[in-house]
């Protein structure tokens, strides 16, 4: 393409050089249009197969938006609430239909309490999910549990309104499908 | 990147000269002595004499001597006499001490001290009296540092001082690892770094761009262990602290491994494994990283610490249904008994190095507290109270201990403080930036 359009704007220039030298009241020429798919073989755009629904939704943007890559948690708590549950089962769904992405899933607790156990926390509301979704028919060489304890709140106040989005577990998805 | 400091303690000084042997005195009223308990509300009043330069010293006397006296007041147990109080300063360091001027001004101890400097060694001095009883407190001492070491030798002369003065094991002279905490509250960024106890001497061990946590020295303080996410995952590594070299510590990798300790002969490490969601207490041998489980089942068990003899670990676990604090013998074997039964949750337990106490974080509603009771939960009692407190770890004489405390909200920070075992003498450890995690070390060499 950009050869093109180098090649084409060359004699353009020249062009508009040398009307400016005999006639300055004439309108400049319209732009030289070149088509890009000239000189391709069948002149346009060739039909080489179906593609499957599933992968039009298989970025890990998309799971982060329309499937949800987060789940919370009560207070002190590593046993799954309803709401996270339905949350959880679209995230099987999803990983079942995207077969060639692995997944790390982050405990995560709220600054209440001490570093270790918070570190121990955050794992077992990881290990909770992970359990989940293996029962859901996610392959576990897929899954790899990570924890951050306190260390990468969600939201930073000191009151509940923040502590309750920082008890949590984030479903991370990543190409490549795992070990 | 530290270099061993060469100390020579010698009590060269020819104090006979200078002390009259008062037996009455001595009699009447006893050695002077504080004691650290709850009773001690007034410090005791000390006066430093300015000290002399004894050649070549002109720069660093009063330094050492500032040192000197920040170390001591900084325990809450003495207050100085200024120096325009002073009636006779004494006109060398050998000249002879005008009791009567001092009790005057109603200081009950004098020290004095001398500096010199000889091509690069500095040559701290001191002596001690006891004012009422007019009469030296044990010999004057001399230390030899390099020069650059300036620090520690005045550390070393005011840990004498407090030793002689209260009857406790020194701690001046001694590191403390940390974490230094920067960028905001949703990434930080963390690194660990050795000072000197009062904050001077910062270096870094790590660098920031892997997340680390929780630093902890062998009882030697040549070692260190710690938790790095260099992996993506939390890990437990080590270091070489005088070589600088990173020590693989092997780690099944299908694991999260974190919160590690040395046991106090070195030769073992204690660390938290999760797996599946469970975290268990491992020991292993690091030469040979043969690892097994210490302390399992279906609750968390996490931040073992051991007892200075090695034959009792103390631990924090939820076993109960939130977390609290069990005692169970080093090899695992036995049933672990509870010992904290207040009001609240328990964890990050310290074993002091003398093993009188155990120090905790407490947290009962939305306050923190750093506490301290004996090894069996015995004469529990509160040092502190913010909302966020925790992490403590011990002075090498098991009478201070260091904390972190957390200030609220978005722009919260992170600083170290210390608190004497009687809760009376809180104060911030004073260092550029946000800090957390303190590990004291050993009392140098």
């Amino acid at each position: 393409m950009t050869t093109i359009r180098m090649s084409a704007a060359k004699p353009a220039a020249a062009l508009v050089l040398a009307l400016g030298l005999s006639a300055c009241a004439a309108p400049p020429p319209p732009p030289v249009v070149v088509d890009p798919y000239a000189g391709t073989a069948g002149g346009g755009a060739v039909y080489t197969g179906a593609v499957p629904a599933g992968s039009l939704n298989g970025t890990a943007e998309y799971f982060r938006t329309n499937v949800g890559d987060t789940v919370l948690f009560d207070r002190d708590q590593t046993t799954l609430n309803d709401g996270a549950r339905t949350v959880l089962a679209r995230q099987a769904d999803w990983l079942q239909q995207n077969g060639s992405f692995s997944t790390v899933i982050q405990g995560h607790s709220d600054e209440q309490g001490t570093r270790e156990f918070n570190l121990a926390l955050g794992a077992r509301r990881a290990g909770a999910v992970q359990e989940y979704l293996i029962s859901r028919g996610v392959g576990a060489n897929r899954i790899r549990t990570v924890s951050y304890g306190k260390e990468r709140p969600a939201a930073t106040c000191s009151d509940e309104s923040c502590f309750s989005q920082n008890r949590r577990v984030v479903t991370v998805v990543q190409p490549g499908a795992g070990t | 990147m530290c270099r061993p400091l060469l100390i020579a303690l010698s009590a060269a000084l020819t104090l006979g000269v200078l002390a009259a042997p008062p037996a009455l005195a001595q009699e009447d009223t006893g050695p002077l002595r504080i004691e650290i308990t709850e009773g001690v509300v007034e410090p005791m009043p000390i006066a430093v004499a300015p000290f002399f330069d004894a050649g070549g010293g002109a720069a660093m006397v009063a330094q050492v001597q500032q040192v000197l006296t920040d170390d001591l007041t900084g325990t809450g147990l003495f207050r100085t006499i200024a120096n325009e109080a002073q009636i006779a300063p004494p006109d060398s360091f050998e000249a002879p001490i005008a009791y009567e001027d001092w009790r005057a001004v109603n200081a009950e101890a004098l020290v004095t001290g001398a500096v010199s400097v000889t091509g690069d060694v500095v040559t701290v001095r001191f002596r001690l009296y006891d004012v009422f009883s007019g009469q030296p407190l044990g010999d004057g001492m001399q230390f030899d540092a390099p020069v650059d070491g300036w620090r520690r030798a005045a550390h070393k002369a005011a840990d004498q001082v407090y030793s002689r003065l209260t009857g406790e094991a020194p701690y001046f002279d001694s590191r403390v690892v940390f974490v230094n905490e920067t960028g905001p509250k949703d990434a930080r960024l963390k690194r660990i770094g050795i000072m000197d106890f009062d904050g001077e001497n910062q270096k870094w061990l790590t660098d920031d761009a892997t997340l680390v946590l929780s630093p902890k020295l062998s009882r030697d303080g040549k070692r260190l262990l710690y938790t790095s996410y260099e992996t993506g995952f939390p890990r437990v590594m080590a270091l070489d602290i005088d070589t600088m070299a990173e020590v693989e510590v092997p780690t099944d990798p299908q694991t999260m491994t974190f919160g590690p300790r040395f046991s106090p002969d070195g030769r073992w490490i204690i660390f938290s494994r999760e797996q599946n969601g469970n975290t268990d207490i491992w020991q292993m041998d690091p030469s040979s990283g043969a690892a097994r489980p210490l302390i399992q089942g279906p609750f968390i068990d996490t931040a073992p610490s051991y007892s200075p003899d090695g034959t009792r670990i103390v631990f924090e676990s939820d076993r109960s249904g939130s977390p609290q604090l069990y005692v169970v013998s080093a090899d695992g074997t036995g049933e672990p008994l509870r010992i904290s039964f207040g009001q609240g949750r328990y964890g990050a337990p310290a074993w002091s190095p003398i093993g009188d106490l155990i120090a905790f974080t407490r947290q009962d509603g939305d306050k923190f507290h750093i506490g301290v009771f004996g090894p069996d939960g015995a004469e529990e009692k509160t040092l502190t109270e913010s909302f966020l407190d925790e992490g403590p770890t011990w002075a090498p004489n098991g009478r201070v201990v260091m904390f972190t405390r957390q200030t609220p909200g978005g722009d919260g920070v992170a600083r170290l403080h210390s608190v004497d075992v009687t809760g009376r003498n809180m104060r911030p450890v004073t260092i550029e930036g946000a800090a957390s995690d303190p590990d004291w070390g050993p009392l140098l060499p």
